[in-house]
């Protein structure tokens, strides 16, 4: 195939023998990138298509009803919304903290030899399929959180209102927290790999003008990572908002909105997931139209979270044109 | 192996500091001493057989070829290594009468006392240039704004640095030149006050105007603070130090002290033959 | 020799003063807030670790009891019915996934190589889609998937391949492009040179020195498309029986596990034990294996 031309071939044939495969080459690249587009963009018709008629019928304000009653004409998607946010604010105010402390670790702390051991350990946790978290969490978390942690945390913050109601072990915190650990390597892997592309040269700068490894971390390190740090965040966010049969597993579903952390409820995915096989028509187009709505959310959190890391990557750059 | 009649005098001079709590010292007198210091890794020596004094007011230049161990020793004296499980340091290393690496030596006080000057310019990116210059005391605890203010300004013009910032403190580091940067890193260390600063080829990053304007900045700075400045540049010894130790690799790929003394005399008549061979050899 | 302390007084020595007075009474409060913070750091990962690893203790403790032969060799049965085991659904995961790689990996890789050449606005773009295509929820591929395969054709191991291979196709196409990127430029100049053709030097040289990021990177990509669930629930629908006919109506392992951890059989339960336990087995040999792999090929190569 290749063929190297001697020096005394004819500039012109040279240029077409080499243009014209090339072309090919290049043709094909293309073509399958316009494949990947017209997938991504059918992907979006196709969904807006089949929710449209949803929308037709319902009118726009239907998303924003609160009662889920197929038999009765009502799709309201309020309960779900609500159950997402809720289970994902759970997930996330619980991953913050204990994500960023446990990228620290890995990062500075942990002793060099098992830090690579470690980290890899943390990252492969993060490709066990999510149906496996939830088996876990059905069957073993689920009787422990109904004996124990529940009666405990209402015991301790019954007075907060947020415990009423009978301890079921599955719910909106068990589902939380199992997202909580799902979400976690992921939370993790990035801070860590935002956290130590910080230049030595700066962790080193502070060291040496008497500051404590706190004070390095919290006054250097934290803020040169902050973008990186908010982007592995709204990642994780993301990741949670759209996880469907962990949650499906362990929430309870129940179509009503949650007075409790330890009441059942629904989330978006998981309303689709537990109807999608029995309905028809406007049922059908109505999970389709909450299907729209899952999907419109994981655009712009996925969106807010690339643009965050991707700047951090720019920024660290501009960081080295130090000379 | 160091200045011949330096022994006497450094336990001259100790007996007579315990008696006092006074950190600064006046010129000629000796604030740092050095004694059979050696830094290994993991087992493998670095540096040793070290021994010499630094004194006040005085730019001390460590020189000798790459892989001497000049920037190792540099960074035992404020125990930059602690940061690496693998180092050891051993030897006596006094700052006044204070053994810095023994029970009573807290390495972030240390630190606080003898500052430091890296290769390449290394601002804190997020930081404004007040932040950055004020970055060290407000580390150490410092919190009244007039002394914070007082101190970055006074840092500033030190660093030669004032004029040309003093209408924007509030814009970042970055939006500096290289050497303008290095300046800033230099006013940082300076804010805290420290006695002794160590400059681990500050100018091994900048072109030739930004090297002249620091080294002249050593020259103004020695009456403010005791410099220690390692160099790969046998000029730039001799233009900015007024004591020279020159380190060179042995055979088993260890540095050692070779020689240690007036720079005047160290570059012109140096009694160790390989140091004049190093010498010659530089000037070609 | 003690005339020093009569020095007058000079700025530089009160503030130098000030400050290591400062220090000094500030040390004890740094200190504690320091290696409080850093417990706190510690403590945190301890919390990361225990119940990740409490998982994998779990399902291998709870799933292990559920591998022998019939485990392995016989179909689901009906509900009630005693024994059995998931054979139908190993080979269904193995048919919708291979469909959905061999599919998604040429293309993938292509279009990787397509954003590694090009830096124009619509790569920019196209490499944008990609990035958020990897977050984005797999229940609305799911979805697609059923409205793209299964509205027309009803359900089958195809359309639980589309929406798989739909799910892997952007964590490919990223993979692909960082390995290409990998590549020296220096490479690619030489054999410019030399007056190679762009697809010579892409086949001979590019694709050749990036293999053991991409194989990584597929290796992941697969790992990621086994044991995806909601997808296939929307588009498979599942089957009693061996069905090696993609066409048709297949079981998997993920649905398996899903549908069989909420019923009141025990045995049933256990099933869906050792099924998590071979789909965990699966997905980290090949995350684990993809890195060995690519920590081999580049030790070969130097």
């Amino acid at each position: 195939m290749t063929t190297v031309e001697t020096p005394l071939s004819p500039k012109v044939g040279r240029g077409r023998r080499r243009s014209l495969p090339d072309n090919g080459y290049r043709g094909m690249l293309a073509l399958t990138a316009i494949v990947f587009g017209a997938l991504a963009v059918w992907f979006l018709v196709a969904v807006i298509l089949q929710a449209k008629p949803a929308f037709a019928t319902l009118g726009v304000g239907w998303i924003f009803g609160g009662t889920w009653n197929p038999t009765h004409g009502q799709y309201g998607l309020l309960p779900f919304i609500l159950g997402t946010l809720e289970v994902t604010a759970i997930a996330v105010v619980l991953a913050f903290p204990v994500g960023l402390g446990t990228a620290i670790a890995l990062a500075f702390l942990v002793p060099m030899r098992v830090r690579p051991a470690l980290s890899t350990t943390v990252e492969l946790l993060a490709a066990i399929p999510s149906v496996v978290y939830g088996l876990w969490g059905l069957i073993v978390l689920a009787p422990v959180f109904r004996d124990t942690v529940e009666p405990f945390l209402t015991s301790a913050f019954g007075w907060t209102g947020l415990f009423n109601g009978p301890n079921n072990g599955t719910g909106l915190l068990l589902a939380g927290v199992i997202l909580f650990v799902m979400i976690l390597p992921t939370m993790v892997a990035i801070s860590r790999d935002v956290l130590i592309v910080v230049p030595t040269d700066q962790v080193e700068g502070a060291m040496a003008l008497g500051a404590t490894r706190w004070q390095v971390l919290r006054k250097v390190v934290l803020p040169g990572s902050r973008t990186g740090i908010l982007g592995a965040f709204t990642l994780a966010t993301g990741r949670a908002l759209g996880e469907t049969v962990a949650v499906a597993m362990v929430i309870g579903n129940s179509p009503y909105i949650a007075h409790s952390l330890k009441s059942s409820a629904a989330t978006i995915p998981s309303l689709i997931v537990n109807n999608f096989g029995e309905s028809t028509g406007t049922e059908l187009s109505a999970l389709f139209g909450a299907g729209l709505v899952l999907l419109v959310i994981g655009i712009l959190v996925n969106s807010a979270a690339r643009w965050l890391v991707w700047s951090t990557g720019h920024q660290s750059a501009g960081v080295e044109v130090g000379t | 192996m160091t200045e011949s009649n330096s022994m006497p005098r450094v336990a001259e001079t100790l007996t007579e500091r315990t008696e006092r709590a006074l950190t600064e010292a006046p010129a000629g007198e000796v604030v740092m001493t050095l004694r059979d210091v050696a830094v290994s890794f993991g087992g493998h020596t670095a540096v040793r057989n070290v021994s010499f004094d630094v004194c006040a007011g005085e730019a001390t230049a460590l020189i000798g070829p790459s892989g001497s161990g000049k920037t190792t020793l540099l960074r035992a004296l404020n125990r930059m290594h602690d940061a690496e499980r693998s180092a050891r340091v051993t030897g006596k290393i006094l700052l006044g009468d204070l053994d810095i690496y023994g029970p009573e030596s807290d390495p972030t006080l240390l630190r606080s006392r003898v500052g430091m000057v890296f290769q390449r310019p290394n601002p804190f990116p997020t930081m404004s240039i007040y932040d950055n210059a004020v970055a060290g005391l407000r580390f150490n605890g410092v919190r009244k704004k007039a002394l914070l203010d007082e101190a970055a300004e006074s840092a500033l013009i030190a660093a030669a640095l004032w004029d040309s910032v003093k209408d924007r403190l509030k814009a970042h580091g970055s939006t500096l030149s290289g050497g303008e940067q290095q300046r800033l890193c230099i006013a940082r260390a300076l804010a805290v006050e420290p006695e002794v600063l160590l400059m681990d080829e500050p100018t091994s990053a900048l072109d030739p105007i930004a090297t002249k304007r620091i080294e002249e900045l050593v020259g103004e700075l020695k009456d403010r603070v005791t410099i220690v400045i390692v160099t790969h540049n046998m000029q730039q010894a001799m233009r900015v130090s007024d004591r020279c130790a020159f380190l060179l690799m042995g055979e088993d790929k260890a540095g050692e002290l070779i020689e240690f003394g007036p720079s005047a005399r160290l570059f012109s008549e140096p009694s160790d033959p390989r140091t004049l061979d190093y010498v010659n050899g530089r000037f070609g | 020799m003690t005339v020093l302390i009569d020095t007058p007084p000079d700025p530089i020595v009160e503030r130098r003063r000030a400050v290591q007075a400062a220090a000094a009474s500030s040390l004890k409060r740094r200190k504690l807030g320091s290696r409080v913070a850093l417990t706190v750091c510690w403590l945190f990962l301890a919390i990361a670790i225990v119940p990740l690893v409490a998982v994998v203790v779990y399902v291998i403790s709870k799933g292990l009891p559920a591998w022998n032969v019939d485990f392995f060799t016989k179909s689901t049965t009906p509900e009630g019915v005693p024994g059995g085991g998931v054979w139908n659904a190993i080979v269904g995961t193995a048919v919708i996934t291979v469909i959905g790689t061999a599919v998604a990996v040429p293309l993938g890789l292509l279009c990787g190589l397509f954003l590694t050449e090009s830096d124009g606005r619509i790569a920019a773009a196209l490499r944008f889609t990609a990035d958020v295509m990897t977050g984005i929820p797999s229940i609305t591929v799911g979805i697609f998937g059923y409205i793209a395969i299964v509205h027309n054709f009803g359900y089958s191991g195809l359309a639980g391949s589309f929406a798989v291979g739909f799910i892997m196709l952007p964590v490919i196409i990223r993979a692909g492009e960082t390995a290409f990127r990998g590549v020296p430029r220096s490479l690619n100049e030489a054999a410019m040179a030399l007056g190679a053709r762009r697809a010579t030097i892409a086949r001979k040289i590019v694709v050749p020195t990036a293999l053991p990021g991409v194989i990584t990177g597929v290796l992941l990509a697969i790992a990621r498309g086994l044991g995806e669930t909601a997808p296939l629930l929307l588009t498979i629908f599942g089957n009693q029986y061996l069905q090696w006919n993609p066409t048709k109506t297949m079981a998997a392992l993920p649905p398996l596990i899903y549908q069989y951890s909420s019923q009141p059989y025990a045995d049933l339960v256990q099933i869906a034990w050792g099924a998590a336990l071979l789909l965990m087995v699966i997905v980290l040999v090949l995350s684990i294996g993809s890195r060995l792999l690519a920590v081999y090929l580049r030790r070969e190569r130097r």
